[in-house]
């Protein structure tokens, strides 16, 4: 086999379309911004006989190249990614063998998409989302993510090598390397993306660090939110002692900088004694309280009814709680192996704690300015009038109209949670060092970025294009909740 | 206006107690001293050995009466040696005479102690790290706040045209962009071998002693691209909440030309809120300094702070805290007098 250039015979055709649409769009959206500035604005003027005229103008002319534009540009970039799946394996450079192994994330994008489009009048925000293009370019972005790390992850089908795995001679080779004696001894014939300086394959631990990611990112903010819903909603609605009490504590972690409380707590020797494992017992207890004080409010009045939903509930969580809490070879170890469905790889729980703890402070704070403000509404009033109990207020009637600042804020917290998972992987802290985490694969890159940065850059552009399509879903869904 | 200051210090010094406390206490562990014996008297040495040289310095006591001792509450320990009837404590430094040694040396004595990783006064180790740090920073404010202002206002002024998208967007891709991704970026563009522009440099370590445009760039650009970014966001959302007002409205009608009323009108009580948000961003700034330093070996607070944690050096680490608590809660106290002092509308009660 020999090395793959970046696009193959496809780029002949392909590579002079992508940098003319490349520039055009270039020069259409300077001259838009500039004509905005100098030429009058699109406007429409009403005729006499009932008819309207647009008076388009250089401004006009200039947005529609620029559509034109954009359109040309998206429509060559698809070219290199059909081309890649119906192309013969190699005709289409590293690009084309890519799209190919990422096959399985087009067609479920795809699907996605279609049906989302199709049923946007029924789904409420999430349907309204499709009616943003900022809102659709970043719910993309992050859908990319979500199945390249599920079908890269344990479904294993797009990852080209096992990212642990050396093989001898590809020690920092470039992107498009072919692979010695392969495919006859089974391997993929191509090191897509070059090899690390550890001669691993640098697409494959890609694909498996965005697993990581999808994994824990939203689950830790969301255990995150848990404490924070669960501790702001009183701080905000009682105010007085509780507020100023919690309050001190949430400013307190806040004023920790970030990195030096992740030396605190992840270092090994802290790790050994057991205080993560601690935390863990304390921040993963707040689900079960939400969860028990969310369906005892609103069933007190119905006590047969209330108790056999807070038993079931309650057995379900608690049996996931000490799971999750139980790990082998750390100071807690309760449950027996036999009914302990969670094994954590070593590392995983220790990072997650800490996430969940730097996270949680500011949740807080977001939920108690919410519920300080909305503590003062009508329908509050009306059901203490009720009377209601205050966690039914808190819970039933101040939660769910917070509803649409915390799911915005929720999109943007999983991407600073990202974030913070790269910090922790970039300072080798937590997970192991061979492990594909991006955060741990750019700290692992950086010491010879200056000779081989292609270890280094795709985890990083992967990280950057995360958080970046998590942060405009945000702002789609902010603008569009704002319209109602 | 009195009482909130005495208020706000005393939070401040209560804050400070507590973040201390935790981190004397998390530092003290026994793992964690086990790690400073190692380190200090070699790491293949046995049980006995580590415990023997705990003892003989100081840490084999109760962890509150240490801290007493390092706060300069509590009288300094002091330890004759049996063998030699030498003796050592921990107000006597290294050649001093036992007796001429005070009895408490604490914070609030001005005694920070001794790193044990630089072998140096920690309060030399954090003054030199601040200063370079302070260098940093002043260019990052240069680049960052001007930068940040003029696109927020520019980006704002019409909200809704095309240059309002394109600068809004560059500026939600910035806050997207965590250091060590620009970082990284940016050394392969700008510093590789495998581009070739080899425009800067991919270290900072000679811009210690001499800040060049070609070693210094790449990691002002990287701190000041990550704040940038979200004061640009923050001045476009004051500014064109400022442009939909009563008053901008009548100075339109009243025939105000366009660049006028943006000037004289809008831009001061545009400029409110990203003042705080400014002087809020420092915590953040002070995460984007020490991934910073680490990834261009630029050797001063930040990575100061990474030396302390990942040795485990207690005194040090105790100074680092305190004086980043110390930064985040002045910018908090300044961030809420300068809201006050430029929005007549708001008094502190």
């Amino acid at each position: 086999m020999e090395q793959l250039t970046w696009t193959g015979s496809l780029g002949a055709v392909l590579d002079p379309l992508l940098g003319v649409a490349a520039v055009a769009v270039g020069v259409a959206a300077l001259a838009t911004i500039v004509l905005s500035f100098v030429d009058a604005p699109v406007s429409v003027q009403a005729n006499a006989d009932g008819t309207v005229t647009a008076r388009t103008g250089a401004t006009g002319l200039a947005a529609s190249a620029l559509r034109l534009a954009v359109l040309g540009l998206l429509l060559v970039l698809l070219g290199y990614v059909i081309g890649g799946i119906l192309m013969p394996y190699g005709d289409a450079g590293i690009i084309g063998a890519m799209a190919r192994r990422l096959t399985p994330v087009w067609g479920a994008l795809a699907v996605t998409f279609a049906l989302s489009i199709a049923f946007k009048r029924y789904l409420g925000l999430y349907g309204k989302l499709f009616d943003s293009t900022v809102g659709m370019v970043g719910f993309a972005l992050v859908m990319f993510w979500v199945y390249t790390g599920i079908f890269g992850g344990p479904l294993g089908l797009i990852a080209t090598h096992d990212p642990l795995s050396a093989l001898s001679g590809l020690k920092n080779k470039l992107p498009g390397v072919p692979v010695p004696g392969a495919p006859d001894n089974g391997l993929f014939p191509h090191y897509l993306l070059g090899g690390d300086n550890l001669a691993r394959d640098v697409f494959s631990r890609m694909i498996h660090g965005s697993w990581i990611v999808i994994q824990i990112a939203p689950l830790a903010t969301l255990f995150a939110f848990m404490v924070g819903i669960t501790l702001g909603l009183p701080a905000g609605y009682y105010g007085g002692r509780v507020d100023t009490i919690l309050s001190f504590l949430a400013n307190l972690v806040l004023a920790f900088p970030v990195i030096l409380l992740f030396y605190l707590l992840v270092t090994p020797e802290i790790v050994q004694t057991g205080i993560p494992s601690f935390m863990a017992t304390v921040l993963f207890v707040f689900p079960l309280v939400f969860a028990f004080v969310l369906i005892n409010s609103r069933f007190r009045t119905q006590p047969a009814k209330r108790t056999a939903m807070v038993a079931g509930v309650l057995v379900v969580l608690a049996w996931l709680y000490l799971a999750l809490i139980s790990q082998a070879g750390t100071v807690i170890n309760i449950l027996p192996a036999a009914i302990d469905p969670i094994t954590l790889p070593s590392g995983i729980l220790v990072v997650f704690v800490s996430v969940v703890f730097v996270n949680s402070p500011t949740s807080f704070r977001i939920v108690r300015g919410l519920a300080l403000e909305l503590r003062t509404r009508d329908y509050v009033a009306a059901a203490q009038t009720r009377g209601e109990t205050a966690w039914y207020v808190m819970l039933w009637e101040i939660l769910p109209n917070a509803r649409g600042p915390l799911i915005v804020d929720f999109c943007l917290r999983i991407g600073y949670t990202t974030i913070l998972l790269g910090t922790l992987g970039f300072f080798g802290l937590g997970l192991p060092p061979e492990s594909p985490d991006w955060g741990s694969t750019i700290n692992a890159g950086r010491s010879l970025l200056s000779i081989y940065p292609h270890p280094a850059l795709p985890p990083a552009i992967a990280l950057l294009s995360l958080v970046l399509g998590l942060n405009l879903l945000a702002d789609g869904l902010r603008e569009e909740s704002l319209k109602d | 206006m009195m009482s909130f200051l005495i208020r706000r210090l005393a939070t401040m010094v209560l804050t400070a107690f507590c973040l201390t406390v935790v981190v004397f206490a998390l530092t003290n562990l026994a793992p964690n001293l086990e790690k400073i014996a190692k380190s200090q008297a070699g790491a293949r040495i046995s049980d006995a050995e580590v415990t023997g040289w705990l003892e003989k310095n100081g840490y084999a006591r109760p962890t509150l009466v240490r801290y007493g001792e390092w706060l300069g509450v509590l009288p300094g320990w002091t330890r004759t040696d049996e063998a030699t009837g030498r003796e050592t404590g921990r107000c006597i430094l290294q050649g001093m005479e036992p007796a001429d040694a005070p009895s408490f040396c604490g914070v609030l004595q001005g005694e920070w102690g001794q790193s044990t990783v630089f072998k140096r006064p920690v309060i030399e180790v954090v003054g030199r790290g601040l200063a370079l740090t302070g260098k940093l920073m002043f260019w990052v404010m240069v680049v960052m706040v001007p930068g940040a202002l003029i696109t927020g206002v520019l980006a704002g002024m019409r909200e809704g045209s095309k240059l309002d998208r394109t600068l809004s967007t560059a500026s939600i891709v910035t806050t997207a962009t965590p250091e060590y991704v620009s970082g990284v970026v940016f050394i392969a563009v700008f510093a590789s071998s495998a581009v070739g522009l080899r425009w800067f440099n991919g270290s900072a370590t000679s811009a210690m002693d001499q800040a060049t445009f070609a070693n210094f760039t790449l990691p002002v650009m990287t701190i000041a691209l990550y704040g940038m970014g979200y004061i640009a966001r923050m001045t476009r959302a004051s500014m064109t909440e400022v442009m939909t007002a009563q008053y901008i409205r009548t100075a339109r009608l009243k025939g105000v030309s366009f660049p006028n009323i943006v000037m004289k009108h809008a831009l001061r009580n545009a400029l409110i809120a990203p003042f705080t948000v400014i002087m809020l961003q420092f915590p953040w700034l002070l995460n984007g300094v020490v991934i910073v330093e680490t990834l261009f070996n630029y050797k001063g607070f930040g990575w100061t702070l990474v030396e302390a944690a990942g040795n485990n050096d207690i005194e040090l680490l105790l100074a680092v805290s305190v004086v980043s608590v110390f930064v985040v809660l002045v910018t908090q106290l300044i961030s809420d007098i300068g809201y006050v002092y430029l929005n007549p509308r708001i008094r502190i009660s």
